[in-house]
């Protein structure tokens, strides 16, 4: 009864939010609710140990998939999204062949040699992908009219309800899935990848499928992404964004389910909202490139064990403890 | 034909020797450290700025911008060396994201320092050795590749002639067995980080007159470079060397004959396809990361 009322509570804010924003800032929450599905993907990535430099390429193919399904096809948006999820879990399903044969570094560096020739195919072949200059004009969704409320996607604030409904059903099925079995067999395979193979896991399948399924995810949060700014091109999807993705995943921390969530946030309300207003177009990055430094100095396990000893503080008793606790070290020596 | 075919392989004589620089730079870093240094190829680009600065706006000597781009850059390494990588050396992701931090920061304070478009840097010699009509060998090209078999060939003697090549290369191999026979890893780890940040930032600097010199040069070389080091196989400085030379052939023919972009993917299939038949790379054994 209590969980009813905190979810309808949170709920209610959500909803409300955008009204209080200006123009630029209702943007950038689409953007960022978007990307806290891409976040979220990248963690369930990484449950299994391996750190992927290629997340933003395969919401690249998501996004791709997706715009030219409904612009060659004329698929309905909706459907064509998803067929885009699907797209990117597909290729992510081909490219787990050759990537998994690598461990730890190989893996990092194969996944992003991986997402640069996906990348630089795009750039390559005017026909389908526009080459370099990208796709252009993709499909809006179509507006429609619910009575009390109607839906003109082109306004950040309907867009941002239609964004925010989806993220928040794939966050509940990721959820559900790191809590399930399924889930509890990716902790182990990140902690001890030697004795779940000895006690009869299929390791590689496990992390095929962790690999897979938070593909699908970012694909489809690619598929969001480009049929609200009605533009794409490569090099949207390039290294820069991919280690925005990575630096939100660390700096939020990766132990927690919200913890890479909280690091988008933070980092996304410091970077867009709070730098640009101060007017530090130029410095930026410095300012940026400061704060990540610092955090990974100073709080190495993350924004989320900020927000674990601040709840400690307040219940006395310690509580149960988190599924998978904290990465201390990477474990793989 | 074979006239164009000499002219290409003097091309990928001269983008491997700048590339081996800084590949086996790199290499050095992740052997002693265990850390990848994603700031690398800004390394690169801040010793290509150094001759922007002392050589084409102060009007000092080249050989002396050269030699400020060594040191400055090595300084740099010796800098980020006490205050990202020996405070995360048991967090390997962490110093990655540290690096990331570094390389933001250093592209935008030479935004901000020299403007982002590119900068135009003065040749320093005109003079062309011509073997015939079409084979022609610039000698600023010729001075890169000459000065990378020097440095290269001082490296490998500082590191199997000297002690503090062997204790370099012990600790580089296995750091607390290194540590037990009383050498100083934190000592180790300066001389590899000087020496791997000095030799991108003299790539840098003795490429600047050829190249495109700009805030986000660093990209395609770092990229050049991890293809390097993984075909390499991480941890081997031979390994390093060999697949530049490869790596700078292949790149530099499907250029000459095909295009940029498909050179660039041609590059990366090529390190896909070490890595699925050999997963550690051809030369590499140890995993550290």
């Amino acid at each position: 009864m209590r969980n009813l009322t905190l979810i309808l509570c949170v709920a209610a804010a959500l909803i409300a939010l955008p009204h209080g924003l200006s123009f630029s800032q209702q943007e950038v929450l689409v953007f960022l609710t978007i990307n806290i599905l891409l976040v979220a993907s990248y963690r369930l990535l990484t449950l299994t140990g391996e750190w992927s430099l290629g997340h933003v390429v395969i919401m690249g193919v998501g996004a791709y998939a997706s715009a030219l399904l409904s612009k060659k096809l004329g698929l309905f948006v909706p459907v064509s999204m998803l067929l885009g999820g699907l797209t990117a879990a597909l290729v992510a399903y081909i490219l787990s062949f050759p990537l998994f044969r690598m461990k730890g570094f190989y893996f990092l560096i194969g996944s992003f040699a991986a997402g640069e020739v996906i990348r630089l195919l795009w750039k390559r072949f005017r026909e389908p992908f526009g080459g370099a200059k990208g796709l252009k004009r993709i499909d809006s969704m179509p507006d429609f009219d619910l009575g009390f409320y109607a839906f003109e996607f082109f306004e950040p604030v309907s867009y941002y309800y239609f964004a925010l409904l989806v993220v928040a059903v794939c966050l509940w099925v990721m959820w559900r899935l790191e809590r399930s079995p399924v889930g509890l067999t990716f902790h182990a395979i990140h902690w001890q990848d030697k004795l779940a193979e000895a006690a009869g896991v299929n390791v590689r399948g496990y992390r095929t499928l962790a690999f897979v399924v938070a593909s699908g995810f970012a694909g489809l949060s690619g598929a969001l992404l480009a049929h609200y700014i009605g533009t794409i091109n490569p090099n949207s999807f390039d290294v820069e964004q991919m280690v925005f993705v990575l630096t939100w995943a660390i700096v939020g921390g990766t132990a927690t389910f919200y913890g890479p969530i909280l690091g988008c946030i933070v980092l996304t309300i410091l970077n867009e909202i709070i730098l640009r207003e101060l007017g530090f177009e130029q410095a930026r990055p410095v300012i940026y490139g400061l704060i990540l430094i610092l955090s990974i100095l100073f709080l190495p396990k993350g924004l989320e064990s900020l927000v674990e000893r601040l709840a400690a503080r307040f219940r006395k008793t310690p509580g149960k403890p988190e599924l998978g606790t904290a990465p201390d070290k990477e474990a793989r020596a | 034909m074979f006239e164009l075919l000499v002219q290409t392989g003097l091309n990928a004589l001269y983008a491997a020797s700048y590339l081996s620089l800084v590949a086996v730079g790199l290499v050095l870093i992740f052997g002693v450290m265990g850390i990848i240094n994603f700031a690398h190829g800004e390394l690169f680009m801040l010793g290509a700025y150094a001759v922007v600065a002392v050589y084409s706006d102060f009007q000092l000597p080249f050989v002396l911008a050269a030699a400020v781009g060594l040191v400055f850059v090595g300084c740099l390494g010796l800098v980020m060396e006490w205050s990202l990588f020996r405070p995360l050396k048991d967090n390997p992701l962490g110093g990655l994201v540290a690096s990331i931090g570094f390389l933001m920061i250093a592209q935008a304070l030479v935004s901000m320092g020299f403007g982002v478009r590119m900068e135009h840097v003065p040749p320093v010699t005109q003079e062309v050795i011509v073997f015939s009509d079409k084979i022609r060998l610039p000698v600023q090209r010729l001075t890169v590749i000459v000065a990378s078999v020097v440095f290269l060939g001082l490296l490998w003697a500082f590191l199997k002639k000297t002690r503090f090549g062997w204790a370099l290369r012990a600790s580089a191999q296995d750091p607390e067995a290194a540590a037990l026979q009383g050498i100083s890893v934190r000592q180790t780890a300066r001389i590899a980080m000087f020496i791997g940040a000095g030799l991108a930032g003299i790539a840098g600097a003795l490429t600047a007159p050829l190249i495109s010199v700009n805030p986000h040069m660093g990209h395609s070389v770092i990229v050049a470079a991890f293809i390097v080091i993984i075909v390499g196989g991480v941890g081997s400085l031979e390994g390093a060397v060999l697949a530049s030379v490869v790596y700078a052939i292949v790149h530099t023919f499907v250029t000459t004959f095909a295009d940029g972009v498909l050179a660039d993917i041609t590059g990366l299939l090529l390190m896909l396809l070490v890595l699925v038949i050999k997963p550690t790379g051809l030369f590499g054994t140890a995993d550290r990361a």
